[in-house]
C-alpha cells in the first residue's frame, strides 16, 4: 500500500480516523500549519479541536461510554445473559464457567496480533497456517525429545512464529506489495510446509506428556491458565499501543502511511515489529491449541485467520487502519466464540450461527461509517465556527 | 514417500515472491501420477487410490495392501490427492487407464462423480475394486466392505447399551451432515433403537455434526453436554469425532459419568482408554481391509474370479471369502478395542 491516494479509495473516509477516546493523544491541529509549526495557541487563530475543559475523570468516563468497545461488550453481556437464562449451566456449571473463559483464549491471542497489524493498515492472513505449523512443532518436539521442558517447547513455538512473522514483515515492508497478497501467499506456503512436514503423521494426545495436556484445562483461582496467558498478553500489548511512542506510531502509520513516511517515522521497523508480534502470538496460539485440543491434524487453524480479522473488525478496529484498540479486538473474539457456544443452547441451527457472525461484521462496519461521518461533521462544524 | 519430493519446491517458493506461491502449490497436484511406470512383464501392477494421502487410516490400509501385494508378488503403488474431493480423484483414475495398470483399488470420494472415469479405466481392461467407500455397484467390479451398515450400527448400540446399563439418553456426534457412510449408520441405529426391545429404554435425543474437524467436534461435544443435562452416552461413528469428544470428556466434570463409544483408531484413543474416559470402541482393522482388497484385485486380474455372486477366493491369512450380491465382499464383524487389547495395535 504505497500510494493510497485518498481519492482513489472510496471506502476510506477522508477524515482523520481517531476514536473520541483517543483525542487526548492527538496533537492540536491547525488549518494550514504543518506539524513543524510552533504550537502557538494564544494567537487569534482558533483551534480545530480545543483541549477539553472537562475533568480527566469525566473525560475518561465519557470516552468509555462512547467507545465502540462498550457497545460490543454490552452485546456480549446480552448474549451471556440470554443463554444463561435459557440454560443456567451455560455460565454456572464448573465446565460452563471454564469454557466461557477458556474457549476464546486462542482466538483472543490471534485477534490481538491481527488487531495490531490491521491498525497499521495491513492484514495478516497467514496466522492460521503459522498456528498449524507451531501446533505440529509442539507435538513433534514432545515425540522426539520427551524430556524437553514445556517452557522450552512454548519458547520454540514463539520463536518459529516470530520468524514466520518476520518473513511476512520483510516482504510487506520492503517488497512494497500489499499485505493482503503477501500473507495470502505465505498462508498457502506455510500450510504447504506443514502438510509436507507432517505428511501422514497426526499428533495424538498419547504422544504428549500429561502435564502439558493438563495445562490446557488447568485453572488458577477458578480462571483457566490459557485465559490468564491471553489476558496478560492483551494487557501488555494494549498498554503499549495506548501509551508508548511506538504504539502511537502504529496508529499514525495506519492513518496515513505516506504522511508517516514524510514525517520520518520508522515505518519499516514498526511494520516489521507488528508482523513479528502477530506471528509470535500465532505461534503461542499453536502451542496452546495443542495443549487444549490434544490432537494436531493438518486441518488445525483452517479459516481461523478470518475469524481473527472478524474479531478485530467487530471489536471496532477499522479495516483501513489507524483506529480501534486491541481491547475491542479481544472483546470481539470473546463475542464470536461465545455466540457460537450460545446459539446451539438457544436451539438455533448451524447455518444461522454463521449468518449471525456475518451480521455482526456488517453491523460493525456500518457503525464504523456512521461514527466516522459524525466525527467528520463535528470537525467541519468546529472549523466553520472558527 | 512422495511428500519428500515437494519440500524443495515449497522452500524455494518461500524464498521467492508471493506470486510464485501459487505456482508452487499448484504444482503439487499433478506430480504423483508420472512416477508409476508401465506395468511391464508378468507381474501384476496394482494402483491404490485412497480418498486422500496423509490420512492415518488409509496409511494403515495401504500397509496391509503392500504386505498382501508382496505375498502374491504384485507391484503396488499408492497415489492420491491431498484433500478428499471427488474431482481430485478423477485425474488419478485417468492416469491408471492410460498406464494400462492391471487393477485399481480405490476408496471413492463420491458414489456417482467417478463413474465416467472408472468406466474408461475398465474399458482399458483395468479391474476396479472399491474399498472403504463404494461407488454405484455398476461402476466397479468388486466392493470390499469393511463391515455392513447393520453390523456397525448394531455394534455401536451394543457397546453404548452395555456402558450406560441399558437405559438413558444418548446422542450422536457425526462427521459432515451429508456424509453417506455416517448417515447410513445413523439411520440403521435409529431403526434398531425403535424396533429392538433391548433398547426400549434408550432414547436418542440429538444428532450433531462435527464435520470431521477436531475443534468443531470438540465444541459440539460441549454443546451436547450442556444442552442435555441428563445425557448418559455419546456415539461418535467417526474417528475424528470420537477422539475430540474423548478429549473434551477427559477434562470435564462429565468424565466417567457420560459414556462414549463409536468408531476410533487405537492410536488416537489409547490415552482416553487408559485414563478411563472411554471403556470400549469399535472399528475394523484397516490393514486387513487393504489386504483383502488387494487379494480381491489380484484374483480378478488373474482371472481366478469374475466378480459374480458366489465366486470364492483365498486371501492369505484372512481365509476364504465369498462374493455376495452386487459384487460385495464382506471383511467381517467390527472389532472391539478396549483396555485389554488396545496395546496390541498401532495404527
Amino acid at each position: 500500500m504505497t500510494t493510497p491516494r485518498r481519492s482513489s479509495s472510496p471506502l476510506r473516509s477522508p477524515e482523520p480516523r481517531e476514536d473520541p477516546g483517543q483525542m487526548s493523544h492527538t496533537d492540536v491541529e491547525r488549518p494550514g500549519s504543518g506539524p513543524q509549526a510552533a504550537p502557538d495557541v494564544s494567537t487569534g487563530e482558533a483551534l480545530l479541536v480545543e483541549p477539553s475543559r472537562l475533568s480527566p475523570t469525566r473525560r475518561a468516563l465519557t470516552s468509555v461510554l462512547r467507545s465502540r468497545e462498550l457497545s460490543i461488550f454490552l452485546v456480549l453481556v446480552a448474549v451471556v445473559v440470554l443463554a444463561t437464562t435459557k440454560n443456567s449451566s451455560f455460565l454456572f456449571s464448573a465446565d460452563g464457567w471454564r469454557n466461557f473463559l477458556l474457549n476464546p483464549s486462542i482466538l483472543l491471542l490471534l485477534a490481538v496480533g491481527q488487531g495490531v497489524v490491521i491498525i497499521t493498515r495491513n492484514v495478516d492472513l497467514s496466522v492460521g497456517s503459522v498456528m498449524a505449523l507451531t501446533a505440529y512443532l509442539t507435538g513433534r518436539l514432545f515425540i522426539e525429545q520427551p524430556n524437553l521442558p514445556i517452557v522450552a517447547v512454548v519458547a520454540a513455538c514463539l520463536l518459529l512464529g516470530a520468524v514466520l512473522g518476520l518473513v511476512n514483515g520483510v516482504l510487506v515492508a520492503y517488497g512494497k506489495v500489499p499485505a493482503l497478497v503477501i500473507t495470502l501467499g505465505t498462508m498457502y506456503i506455510f500450510r504447504g510446509i506443514m502438510l509436507t512436514w507432517a505428511g501422514s503423521d497426526r499428533i495424538n494426545a498419547g504422544d504428549m506428556p500429561r502435564e502439558f495436556l493438563s495445562l490446557g484445562t488447568q485453572t488458577v483461582l477458578g480462571i483457566p491458565l490459557l485465559t490468564i496467558v491471553a489476558v496478560l498478553v492483551l494487557a501488555a500489548v494494549g498498554y503499549y499501543l495506548h501509551t508508548a511512542r511506538g504504539g502511537r506510531e502504529l496508529y499514525a502509520i495506519g492513518s496515513d502511511p505516506d504522511a508517516a513516511v514524510l514525517y520520518g517515522l520508522p515505518v519499516r521497523r514498526r511494520l516489521l515489529a507488528a508482523f513479528v508480534l502477530s506471528g509470535a502470538l500465532a505461534g503461542l496460539a499453536g502451542a496452546l491449541y495443542t495443549a487444549r485440543y490434544g490432537t494436531v491434524s493438518s486441518s488445525v487453524g483452517n479459516g481461523i485467520e478470518l475469524q481473527a480479522v472478524a474479531a478485530a473488525v467487530i471489536g471496532g478496529i477499522a479495516i483501513f487502519g489507524g483506529s480501534g484498540t486491541v481491547w475491542g479486538a479481544a472483546i470481539g473474539a470473546f463475542l464470536l466464540i461465545t455466540i457460537n457456544r450460545a446459539l446451539p443452547s438457544l436451539g438455533i441451527e448451524d447455518f444461522w450461527q454463521r449468518a449471525v457472525v456475518g451480521v455482526l461484521i456488517l453491523g460493525a462496519i456500518v457503525l464504523d461509517r456512521v461514527l466516522a461521518r459524525r466525527q467528520a461533521r463535528k470537525l467541519a462544524e468546529s472549523r466553520d465556527h472558527a | 514417500m512422495k511428500f519428500h519430493k515437494r519440500r524443495p519446491t515449497a522452500l524455494a517458493a518461500l524464498a521467492l515472491t508471493a506470486t510464485f506461491a501459487f505456482a508452487g502449490c499448484g504444482g503439487d497436484d499433478g506430480g504423483d501420477g508420472g512416477s508409476a511406470g508401465g506395468s511391464g512383464g508378468g507381474e501384476l501392477s496394482i494402483t491404490m487410490l485412497p480418498k486422500n494421502l496423509g490420512n492415518p487410516y488409509f496409511d494403515t490400509s495401504t500397509d496391509g495392501a503392500e504386505a498382501a501385494a508382496e505375498e502374491i508378488g504384485a507391484d503396488l503403488e499408492e497415489v492420491g490427492p491431498e484433500t478428499a474431493s471427488p474431482d481430485a480423484q478423477v485425474s488419478y483414475i485417468n492416469t491408471v487407464a492410460q498406464q494400462g495398470q492391471d487393477a485399481l483399488i480405490l476408496s471413492a470420494n463420491d458414489p456417482d462423480a467417478l463413474c465416467d472415469a472408472i468406466d474408461e479405466a475398465r474399458s482399458a481392461d483395468v479391474k476396479v475394486v472399491t474399498f472403504d467407500a463404494d461407488t454405484n455397484p455398476e461402476c466397479r467390479d468388486l466392493f470390499v466392505n469393511q463391515a455392513t451398515a447393520e453390523g456397525i450400527a448394531a455394534k455401536q448400540l451394543e457397546l453404548i447399551s452395555e456402558q450406560i446399563g441399558g437405559e438413558g439418553e444418548i446422542a450422536i456426534l457425526s462427521a459432515a451432515a451429508n456424509a453417506t457412510n455416517q448417515n447410513a449408520w445413523i439411520e440403521m441405529m435409529e431403526t434398531e433403537l425403535a424396533e429392538n426391545p433391548d433398547y426400549a429404554n434408550i432414547e436418542l435425543v440429538d444428532t450433531v455434526y462435527g464435520d470431521d474437524e477436531d475443534q468443531k467436534s470438540f465444541d459440539q461435544t460441549e454443546a451436547l453436554l450442556q444442552n442435555h443435562p441428563d445425557l448418559k452416552g455419546i456415539i461418535s461413528p467417526t474417528t475424528v469425532g470420537i477422539a475430540a469428544a474423548a478429549r473434551y470428556l477427559s477434562d470435564s466434570e462429565y468424565k466417567g459419568k457420560v459414556a462414549l463409544t463409536g468408531l476410533g483408531t487405537p492410536n488416537q484413543m489409547r490415552e482416553y482408554v487408559e485414563n478411563g474416559t472411554v471403556e470400549a470402541f469399535a472399528l475394523w482393522n484397516p490393514e486387513d481391509l487393504g489386504a483383502l482388497a488387494t487379494y480381491a484385485a489380484a484374483a480378478l486380474a488373474n482371472g481366478d474370479i469374475s466378480g459374480e455372486e458366489g465366486d470364492t477366493f483365498e486371501a492369505g491369512d484372512l481365509g476364504e471369502f465369498t462374493v455376495d450380491a452386487d459384487g460385495v465382499v464382506l471383511l467381517g464383524e467390527p472389532f472391539t478395542f478396549n483396555a485389554d487389547n488396545i496395546g496390541d495395535f498401532d495404527f
